[in-house]
């Protein structure tokens, strides 16, 4: 396997990060983020590169043969480290919960594939639940508001974790969300076969944000974020929008999610 | 009930241009979901409820045969008679055939979604029936000849106004000349024209929420009495009824009912719980002389024994809807049938078909708010997800999403390749939207830009530049 590694110490977990491929098409710096925030908690960080997609998108679409070629994929290209981790509570959400389902009557790989789904975890709540994290060397001077995704906190319950370290952010001030547990409508491919109904539940998160009075919106999966970010310039909200992960590490000063030169 | 599913999506547009629906429906978090979270709250033991509830109705189902005979047996001891239905027209003749058999002219109903799926008005009235519905909702839209939109609240969707006028054209000629608008008169109204129902019926037609095996009785629960008077004043009483509404005990029936309330209106109890057991007997001061149960299958015994057997636990308590926020967007009309909602896009299915109902489980986001509050747990989005594998596997979905799909998959499982090719894309679609930030059309991307922008790309791959930061380090 081709893979590079920042050597900590040989004791130090070894993470294998998931990037996850919004991450790796859309916004290299959640990556960059995610591997920062890792190393300063004493993590040892490989990117393996043999990894593209979890195979969600296969698996909620119903071809299940695609989606199991793709965990054994994953299964392959992660087996190896301590930890999976990522920065989407989505695609670690579908190795935890759904890899074991869609193996459950291969008796040969489940115990492989559970093995895995037990060591794999999304970012936020890996440095708070498995590494004690508790708190952030960031600034961050703003107002804002957290978007939680339906993956973080129905499948993998992860609620307090980003609020946790959000808090250790200096000049950070939380607005909460109202309705924080209702969907943002991103759905995956519901959001293009359904764009008038996850247009209204987009339009419903962006009007809930501007009235937390927040002037930025945190979320911790890409796809949410791309859905409300593109919803919030659609509508000419002024409201920037960044994956939690960027402002934990310190590293928000890029352009926000949709942010243009002018 | 004909049913329109296949037009979801133009349905679904329509409902969201809807005024009066859409002010009705953002009710539903205030009412209904903050409701059952006062009693979620205020029950220490509802996650063990849910369990338990969860473990009595595998234990029936996996006994369902069992339970079904146990049930007839007690039925008939206690007079009554139970007639087995395969399918909904079965279930129309027997009802018919009792109705014509008991020489009944008037027919009153209770509410139930069981006489919704069977179609059993159309069929009565067909037949020379005069049908009456008595719950308030139910009674509405007969009124106003339109399909319930919502399990447990069937008239969701309506709005005082269009009562008002419903009731001031229906019930002129029957002397009430004055256009009320309050609440409680149109209730009253209601409530006068009812009672003269309640007396001329010969039948009166009722659901079950259960049927008890071990006492051969059947349980309803109503908020306005309508149901005890639908069941005791005719002299004939048909009550219809899916199989998968026996359970083994009253105690088991009890501990369904704590749930049921609570979770379907955050109501504790249910105003009326009804529990009746065959026709009148010599001492009883009143009650029907007839008592008949129908039975009916209607695709369950195949449920039963596939991977979707959980949906069968279902006890119609509409929460999964209440939380559902696209059924919270586009009501329940939409989804074209009788039952809407997560827990409809899942029967639907499969009792018209998956050809005509293909939209509905790919209709969800799959965000899990509706399983989380299941008073019985159901998994209702693997079940969804399940219908989906269906689809794909007899190629019932889209074919452009499905080579799109296919493409990514195939091109996902090449990560060489995959990093090849995305690279380049990528950075030549940040340097298309560098300076706007984003895009406002995109070939091939029409879905997602016909109601929001697509955010540009940051430039090259977080791989490439990865890769390129471990070569320069080195
Ligand atoms: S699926 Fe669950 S939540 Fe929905 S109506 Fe049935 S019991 Fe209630």
């Amino acid at each position: 396997m081709v893979s590079t590694e920042n050597i900590h110490s040989a004791d130090s977990p070894h993470v294998g990060l998931f990037v996850t491929c919004l991450v790796d098409l859309y916004r290299p710096s959640v990556g960059f983020a995610a591997v920062k925030l890792l190393e300063q908690a004493g993590c040892r960080v490989t990117v393996p590169r043999a990894q593209t997609c979890c195979g969600q998108p296969a698996f909620n679409s119903g071809d299940d043969r695609h989606a199991r070629q793709l965990a054994l994929q994953v299964l392959d290209a992660f087996e190896e480290f301590d930890y999976v981790v990522g920065p989407s509570a989505s695609c670690l959400g579908t190795i935890r919960c759904h890899y074991p389902e869609m193996f459950a009557d291969d008796a040969a790989l489940l115990p492989r594939i559970e093995a895995l789904s037990a060591k794999s975890h999304e970012l936020v709540s890996f440095l708070v639940d498995v590494l004690g994290v508790e708190t952030v060397e960031a600034g961050f001077d703003h107002c804002v508001t957290y978007h939680d995704s339906c993956s973080a906190l129905r499948e993998l319950g992860i609620k307090s974790q980003p609020r946790k370290l959000l808090a250790s952010v200096s000049g950070l001030e939380l607005n909460e969300l109202q309705g924080t547990d209702i969907c943002c409508g991103f759905g995956g491919t519901f959001c293009v076969k359904y764009p008038e109904i996850s247009g209204r539940m987009a339009a419903d998160k962006v009007n809930a944000a501007e009235a937390s009075g927040a002037d930025t919106l945190l979320a911790g999966d890409l796809g949410c974020l791309l859905n409300l970010a593109g919803k919030m310039r659609r509508e000419g909200k002024p409201t920037r929008v960044y994956h939690i992960a960027e402002v934990l590490a310190n590293m928000a000063d890029c352009k926000s999610i949709g942010e243009g030169d002018d | 009930m004909q049913p329109n599913s296949r037009h979801f999506q133009a349905n679904a547009e329509s409902a969201l241009r809807e005024p009066n629906l859409q002010s009705a429906l953002k009710q539903l978090e205030s009412g209904f979901v903050a409701g059952r979270q006062r009693c979620y709250d205020a029950l220490p033991e509802f996650e063990a409820l849910r369990d338990r509830a969860k473990e009595v109705l595998d234990h029936t189902l996996d006994n369902l045969d069992a339970y079904l005979l146990e049930y007839e047996a007690r039925v008939l001891e206690s007079g009554g008679l139970v007639h087995w239905a395969g399918t909904p027209e079965e279930a129309r003749e027997i009802v018919i055939r009792i109705c014509r058999d008991a020489e009944a002219k008037n027919v009153i109903r209770g509410k139930s979604m069981i006489g919704e799926e069977i179609g059993i008005n159309d069929a009565l009235e067909a037949s020379g029936f005069e049908v009456t519905e008595t719950d308030l909702g139910e009674y509405i839209l007969q009124l106003g000849k339109e399909p319930p939109s919502h399990i447990v609240a069937p008239a969701i969707h309506k709005t005082k106004d269009e009562i008002s006028d419903l009731f001031l054209e229906h019930h002129r000629d029957l002397g009430f000349t004055k256009r009320q608008t309050e609440r409680s008169a149109l209730v009253n109204e209601a409530r006068q024209v009812l009672r003269e129902k309640f007396l001329a019926a010969d039948v009166g037609m009722t659901g079950a929420n259960f049927l008890i095996a071990e006492t051969g009785s059947n349980v309803i629960v109503t908020n306005e009495g309508n149901g005890d008077l639908s069941s005791t004043l005719p002299r004939v009483q048909i009550v219809t009824a899916a199989i998968d509404k026996v359970v083994p005990t009253l105690e088991d029936a009890s501990l369904l009912l704590r749930l049921l309330g609570r979770s379907a209106t955050g109501q504790e109890i249910t105003a009326y719980t009804t529990f009746t057991t065959g026709p009148r007997r010599e001492r009883d001061a009143d009650g029907p002389g007839e008592y008949h149960v129908v039975l009916i299958d209607n695709h369950r015994s195949e449920m039963l024994g596939s991977e979707l057997r959980p949906m069968l636990r279902c006890i119609r308590c509409g929460a999964c809807m209440n939380h559902c926020p696209v059924y919270g967007r586009v009501g329940g009309h939409a989804y074209g049938w009788v039952y809407p909602g997560p827990m409809g896009s899942v029967l639907t299915p499969l009792m018209v078909g998956l050809d005509e109902a293909g939209h509905l489980p790919n209709a969800c986001t799959l965000n899990g708010r509706c399983e989380t509050v299941c008073p019985v747990k159901i998994p209702l989005p693997n079940l969804l997800r399940s219908l989906r594998s269906r689809q794909h596997l007899q190629r019932q979905n889209s074919s452009l999403a499905r080579i799109a799909l296919s493409l990514w998959s195939w091109v996902a499982l090449r990560p060489r390749l995959y990093q090849l090719l995305t690279r380049p894309a990528m950075t030549l679609l940040a340097r298309l939207g560098a300076s706007s930030g984003g895009f406002r059309n995109m070939p091939f991307a029409s879905g997602w830009t016909r109601v929001r922008d697509l955010p540009a790309p940051q430039g090259s791959t977080f791989q490439a530049r990865w890769q390129q930061q471990q070569r320069d380090r080195k």
